[in-house]
């Protein structure tokens, strides 16, 4: 009998718990100028459930990061079905390398103890972004989901790191 | 043949030999720096350098932030700053190193402080120097340990008779100051330790910048013997809501006159008074207020009026931070220097190779009125004016002017202006809801016609002004029959550069000046850096500008007037600048 109320105790503290975390995740998202897009991102990473605050922010930097790669690769693609947009895609290309290679190490060695330079390198993020969607003539840009996608995430990611400072 | 050999090969393990007994064994702490100079492309960086400054402190290539331990050492002035060797981004930080004898010429050193003991060996960030009673410079300086902790570490010079203070040793005692379960210091922010002073019991005070949850606070540490501290119950002072505070700084100045005091000097308020400065994380902006030093409790008093946080004043109204000053004893004056960093995205950054400036030093003083501290670029600027100057007195500027300043190096200039305007009566009156400046200046541009206003200079101008920075008055009532006045100075970028991906917010300040007097307004031009001073110091502002046209040659000056009234310009003076050896 003891020993089933113990169990039962620690059911009910695992999941006291086990919420108190999630909640951590849902105060975090409601912070955020994007809630829903928040709560789906760090969701689908399990470390969200146990992550502080530098924990999410480190979740969303390597969302930045798979999401830039992913357009790099679009940008690849993109040489071949509309070769006469092959400036605009060189300079996508080289925006998107500095978001991958620079702005998420930059943001990575400096969000636990030096916060703001990861905010201005997810700021960055973002303007690099936009001015690759920038070069394309109006309505001809391949990538215009994406590139809205990366925006939407920085600005998650940036109110994130805030609350760092 | 044969013997010819024999004898390079003996003659070349002779000289090895020679060479080997005066090389000394590099100190453990050398190799990591050795390494890391090897590793970088020590060629400066020449493909399109049009954003170099001529006369502005940075070094070759590279990330550079906070200024570090400035300090005056038998006549020759010290500047170190936080510095990547590997890119042109924050990361891989050592101490690097220039000393002057002008603050204005700079010969470059190697690298003072850098990683190379498990107290610092993730980064050696910013910190101060404390000159000793004895004459003897220290640094105290944030490392990052092994668990990425913020502590606080001591390092002296190795050879006291280097007047260039090349080499730093670190004490073995270090870290002096570290988080631990027993003071509950928070160990991700715990940085950027101030120059020290000596309290009447003869003991010496350090704050360093610190938080707990929203309370920016500066925690005290006190010692004896300068390496051993003792952490004060109380912080010198706290404010709730506005975060981490950042390269604080901690400094007496006389209550009246310009001249600067050493900075564990007291005395009583008609005679000197404290100033705490922060460096607020969320903001990025620098913050001073005004107060008195308790030197009993161990605690600042800011005056009426000024509040540790968002709504101090500022340094500088424009991208301008971690700064830090000291005294300058061979010329008894308190010396500011400030971080500007790019406006420019990482991706030019990278591609140009560098990142971030120093502005000119300034010195830096209390009002008289006792309610804002003055700045002004060291005097030693004026060296670099060369004698290639247009002058222009008396000349009035109608609604809708503009006036050509030329025969000067627009893009490498130092102008000076002093405004004149009458019929003050026929000021608009100011919306009594703006009491943001900044937010006047970006909601009104150019086109935005005032009775007085704007009125100012437009720099890095192209020839049909598809690009310019305009740096502009604009004077109001301030209520309908009132006789005062409130005067905006802004520093507009919006039409800065044809580039898109520039940071061009729009600055602003107000100039607690009486318009009925002449108008000064100065502007150090730079290539890619603008600082305005408006009402002789009273209002500063620097800037980021990144023109395509308006570049070198084809850089244009104009004094303009856009206004409904006219503007006198009582004389105007602009100066080609020679370059400044800065690195």
């Amino acid at each position: 009998m003891k020993m089933i109320k113990m169990m039962m105790m620690m059911m009910i503290m695992a999941m006291v718990v086990g919420v108190a975390l999630g909640n951590i995740v849902d105060t975090t998202c409601k912070q955020t100028p994007d809630y829903t897009l928040c709560l789906s991102l760090l969701r689908s990473d399990p470390r969200s459930s146990s992550a502080d605050t530098v924990g999410l922010g480190l979740i969303l930097v390597d969302k930045i990061k798979a999401l830039g790669t992913e357009t790099l690769g679009q940008i690849n693609a993109a040489y071949k079905t509309k070769p006469m947009l092959k400036r605009a895609l060189d300079e996508c290309n080289q925006r998107y390398k500095t978001i991958v290679d620079v702005d998420v190490h930059t943001a990575i060695t400096a969000i636990k103890g030096n916060p703001k330079f990861a905010e201005g390198a997810v700021v960055d993020a973002g303007v690099e972004a936009s001015v690759c969607e920038g070069g394309f003539p109006k309505g001809q840009s391949p990538l215009t989901g994406l590139t809205q996608r990366m925006g939407k995430i920085c600005d998650v990611t940036r109110a994130i790191i805030r609350m760092l400072l | 043949m044969t013997r010819e050999v024999f004898s390079n090969i003996g003659l070349s393990l002779l000289f090895t030999l020679l060479i080997g007994n005066y090389v000394v064994d590099l100190e453990a702490s050398h190799h990591v720096y050795e390494r890391l100079s090897q590793s970088t492309n020590t060629e400066s960086p020449s493909v399109n350098q049009r954003y170099r400054t001529g006369f502005h402190f940075q070094p070759p290539k590279n990330w550079m932030n906070d200024p570090n331990g400035p300090m005056i050492y038998k006549g020759i002035y010290h500047l170190f700053y936080q510095w990547n060797p590997k890119g042109a981004v924050w990361g891989n930080i050592v101490w690097a190193h220039s000393t002057s004898t002008d603050l204005i010429n700079w010969e470059p050193h190697p690298p003072a402080i850098f990683p190379s003991e498990p107290f610092d060996i993730n980064g050696c960030w910013s910190g101060s120097v404390t000159i000793l009673p004895n004459g003897k410079p220290v640094i105290l300086y944030t490392g990052i340990d092994p668990k990425n902790q913020q502590v606080q570490n001591i390092a002296e010079p190795k050879n006291i008779s280097d007047p260039y203070l090349r080499e730093w040793t670190k004490s073995t005692l270090n870290p002096l100051m570290a988080p631990d379960a027993v003071n509950g210091i928070n160990a991700s922010s715990f940085r950027d330790p101030t120059t020290a002073w000596l309290g009447q019991d003869k003991k010496w005070r350090v704050i360093i910048g610190s938080k707990i949850n929203r309370r920016g606070l500066a925690i005290t540490y006190t010692s004896k013997d300068f390496l051993k501290w003792e952490k004060s119950p109380e912080p010198l002072h706290y404010d709730d809501g506005s975060g981490m505070w950042e390269c604080p700084d901690f400094f007496p100045v006389t209550r009246s006159g310009s001249k600067g005091v050493e900075t564990s000097s007291f005395g009583e308020p008609n005679e000197i008074k404290h100033v705490l400065k922060v460096s607020l994380d969320d903001t990025k902006h620098d913050y001073y207020t005004i107060g008195t030093y308790d030197r009993v409790k161990d605690k600042f008093v800011p005056d009426s009026g000024f509040k540790m946080d968002g709504t101090a004043p500022r340094y500088d109204y424009g991208k301008y931070y971690a700064s830090k000053t000291f005294y300058d004893s061979a010329k008894s004056r308190r010396i500011l220097w400030g971080w500007t960093n790019e406006s420019s995205s990482v991706d030019d950054d990278v591609e140009k190779g560098w990142s971030g400036i120093q502005t000119i030093p300034r010195k830096i003083w209390l009002d008289r009125s006792g309610k804002q501290l003055i700045q002004w670029p060291v005097r030693e600027v004026k060296g670099l004016r060369t004698k290639e100057v247009k002058n222009l007195r008396n000349e009035v500027l109608k609604s809708g002017s503009r006036l050509e300043v030329s025969g000067v190096t627009a893009a490498q200039a130092d102008v000076e202006v002093l405004f004149k305007v009458r019929g003050l009566e026929k000021a608009d009156v100011i919306d009594p809801s703006w009491t943001d400046p900044q937010l006047i200046c970006s909601q009104m541009n150019v086109s935005v016609k005032s009775s007085f206003g704007p009125f100012g200079l437009m720099v890095l101008a192209s020839k049909n002004l598809e690009e310019y920075t305009s740096v502009y008055f604009r004077i109001f009532k301030a209520r309908q029959n009132s006789g005062k006045f409130v005067v905006v100075m802004c520093s507009d970028q919006s039409r800065s550069s044809l580039e898109e991906d520039n940071d061009k917010t729009t600055y602003g300040a107000f100039v607690d000046i009486n318009p009925y007097k002449p108008i000064p307004l100065r502007a150090l031009i730079d290539h890619s850096v603008v600082e305005s001073f408006g009402g002789k110091g009273r209002a500063c502002i620097t800037s980021r500008v990144y023109p395509k046209l308006a570049i070198g040659k084809s850089s244009h000056l104009f004094a303009f007037n856009y206004g409904s009234q006219s503007v006198d310009v009582l004389n105007l003076n602009a100066w080609s600048m020679n370059s400044a050896q800065i690195s």
